[in-house]
């Protein structure tokens, strides 16, 4: 078992010929991922990859029926990306670029809600089910099938923690970057509720950061709705008010965002701290050991 | 991205708000000229910086003389304002802002945010205006009021209506309002607005609504389509060496530490300066490199470390995701001599090829500490730094 994706998703990649999505789409299908074509307007009829080439997602789902969009397109065109992926009928639509307007994303937002379907990102690695399918830009040599699940508002950090897990054998079931920006397409909220009704997950690894209250909420929801163990780690602990630090939803406003904040919020509820980012990995061990 | 209220004024005149006629200038003698074109006995002066606290800090004044005004903007042009707001070295004042004097009948509060939680752009409205907008929320909620804008609709004439009532507007006012705030809602769509604020938004002598200041902050994603607005920009009122990085495509924040940190990835780089911290150091910078590390780009991140003269000690530390870590070892290598860096260096290589990475800079002319974990690597550096 696994959440959102496993080795029989069916992916379709927009902005399939760009020299981003054409590095990872390599990685991905050395993988195992099931890469059933890509998008590229303009450029449909061609064969990229081995893969079939269509100009509109309409005709993609018509030829190769995907049921997850994986996008790479450029900052300026994922608005429309994602709604042509989410009008399209696909369940499932992750985007990886990073820079998304945020007005842009309200838009989105509202209508994939509307529509039903569950989009990971913006500004995100993606989501991984480790020796199944890789739908995104993490490294798959670090992971391990296993019974952890992670869930993280970072790349790089999301990487250190898979090392960690993978390093004391615990493994992965899946791993979800929801994205650093101000409106992510799903909250740790919607992750967590997966990976509650995952078989395969014992414990969950919340890897969050500085600015707006999406670990708190978590924190609250972990209290009444998770049985599992909720292992956190919130990345920012020294940095200065006022600044944003790199993720434009990264940044310590009006006070608010706090890691200290968010940390005494997730200890109340019950959320194992791991104090600095080298403990994630015996932490969880720890807390699994029980 | 912010903008001077000057300029905040400029995009309200064309959005049909009300502000006070003005002028901006940038050299103190234009000042005179400035008080005679707008007329009148009276003006204000403000001094142009990116912070709040102004008044508090003698950067706004009351004058009744063009010799006055010139005397003001002689006092503060070219030079820092320190307000509650700003670090202790304080904003440089580029330009002063010179307006007619409107007279007061009372103070309200007015912003509108992107609202992470309930994602919509919500208004916030007070009775309580020129104070803290945190500190009325604490202790007088009654006087504060929310009202979220659906993206589809955008604001309708109720939601006007609405917030008027908490605001305690009369009838007339009401109806200043109702055409002020779909004009506001258009102006933060039309622009891609992350914060706009009217503190205060003024009911003035005569009875009418008035914007007696204007903050305004842009997402900096939607930059690319905001050609007038980028143009605004003003270098001065940043920190050198963030204006720099961010021209390079870097993400850089001076920190008043004595450690360096070039790290890949935004959390990372957070999670790096609380290791350091953890083991009793104090990092210099956030630095995120990005997730392709090319040489070009260390290089750049070398010299921006660098430029700050606290830096005793710089701590790379690279999570080689698809980049490999031998190609980014020999970036660092190549950074380090065209550089010319005369402080020791630790790096922490992980990921893809980090063994090969490691040799290669075990087996390099230049003095480099290489340790294949963060513990390790965070250690020596704040040994290093002390």
């Amino acid at each position: 078992m696994s959440i959102l994706v496993n080795k029989d998703t069916r992916v379709i990649v927009q902005g399939f010929t760009g020299s981003q999505a054409t590095l990872h789409s390599e990685q991905a299908i050395k993988y195992g991922t099931n890469i059933v074509g890509g998008v590229t307007p303009g450029k449909g009829g061609q064969i990229h990859l081995d893969r079939p080439v269509f100009d509109t997602m309409d005709e993609a789902m018509k030829a190769v029926s995907p049921n997850a969009a994986l996008i790479f397109v450029p900052a300026a065109f994922c608005k429309d990306s994602i709604l042509e992926a989410a009008e399209s009928g696909v369940e499932l639509v992750i985007c990886i670029t990073e820079g998304v307007p945020t007005l842009d994303m309200l838009m989105v937002k509202k209508r994939v809600d509307e529509l039903g379907v569950r989009l990971i990102g913006p500004n995100c690695p993606g989501i991984i089910t480790p020796g199944e399918a890789k739908l995104g830009i993490m490294p798959g040599s670090i992971h391990m099938p296993g019974s952890v699940g992670i869930i993280s508002r970072s790349g790089t950090l999301t990487y250190e923690a898979v090392k960690q897990t993978t390093d004391l054998g615990l493994g992965q079931s899946s791993c979800v970057g929801i994205g650093g920006d101000p409106i992510p397409g799903s909250s740790f909220i919607d992750i967590l509720k997966l990976f509650e009704a995952d078989d395969a997950t014992k414990a969950i690894v919340m890897v969050g950061e500085i600015g707006g209250s999406a670990e708190e909420e978590a924190a609250e929801f972990i209290k009444t709705s998770i049985t599992k163990p909720v292992i956190s780690y919130i990345a920012g602990q020294t940095a200065p008010a006022g600044k944003r630090m790199g993720h434009a939803g990264a940044i310590i406003a009006g006070g608010k965002g706090t890691a200290a904040d968010k940390i005494s919020k997730l200890k109340e509820c019950g959320v194992h701290i791991a104090d600095n980012l080298l403990e994630i990995g015996s932490k969880t061990a720890e807390v699994i050991n029980l | 991205m912010n903008l001077h209220e000057y300029q905040g004024k400029e995009l309200f005149a064309e959005y049909d708000l009300p502000v006070s006629s003005g002028k901006v200038i940038f050299n103190a003698e234009d000042a005179i000229n400035a008080c005679r074109d707008i007329g009148g006995n009276k003006w204000v002066v403000k001094a142009q910086v990116h912070a709040g606290g102004r008044g508090k800090a003698g950067g706004v004044q009351l004058v009744n003389s063009p010799d006055e005004a010139l005397v003001f903007a002689q006092k503060w042009l070219c030079k820092k304002l320190i307000t509650y707001q700003t670090d202790a070295k304080g904003q440089l004042v580029s330009s002063i802002l010179i307006e007619e004097c409107t007279d007061i009948a009372d103070e309200l509060y007015l912003s509108a945010v992107v609202d992470r939680a309930s994602q919509r752009v919500v208004f916030i409205a007070s009775s309580e205006g020129g104070v803290n907008i945190e500190e009325v929320a604490k202790n007088s909620p009654e006087k504060v009021i929310y009202e979220s804008i659906d993206p589809l609709t955008g604001a309708q004439p109720y939601q006007a209506r609405k917030i008027s009532k908490v605001l305690g507007l009369n009838q007339d006012q009401t109806k200043q309002f109702s055409k002020m705030l779909p004009n506001l809602m258009k102006l933060f769509t039309d622009c891609d607005l992350s914060l706009l604020e009217i503190n205060p938004l003024v009911i003035t002598a005569g009875g009418n609504l008035h914007c007696l200041d204007a903050k305004i902050n842009i997402d900096s994603n939607a930059i690319f389509r905001q050609p007038k607005i980028a143009a605004m920009h003003d270098p001065s009122q940043e920190d050198e060496r963030e204006y720099e990085a961010a021209k390079n495509d870097l993400s850089y924040v001076s920190l008043d530490g004595n450690i360096g940190c070039m790290v890949n990835g935004a959390g990372l780089a957070m999670g790096t300066m609380d290791t350091i911290k953890y083991f009793g150091g104090s990092p210099a910078n956030f630095l995120d490199v990005g997730g392709t590390a090319t040489q070009e780009r260390v290089a750049k991140a070398f010299k921006l470390i660098l430029a700050d003269p606290e830096v005793k000690v710089v701590l790379v530390n690279i999570f080689g995701g698809i980049v490999r870590c031998d190609l980014i070892a020999q970036g660092v290598l190549a950074a380090i001599e065209e550089v010319g860096v005369s402080v020791p260096v630790v790096v922490r290589l992980e990921g893809n090829n980090a063994e090969k990475g490691s040799e290669i800079l075990a087996n390099a002319n230049v003095k480099i500490e290489s340790l294949n974990n963060l513990k390790d690597a965070a250690k020596k550096a704040v040994e290093l730094a002390s």
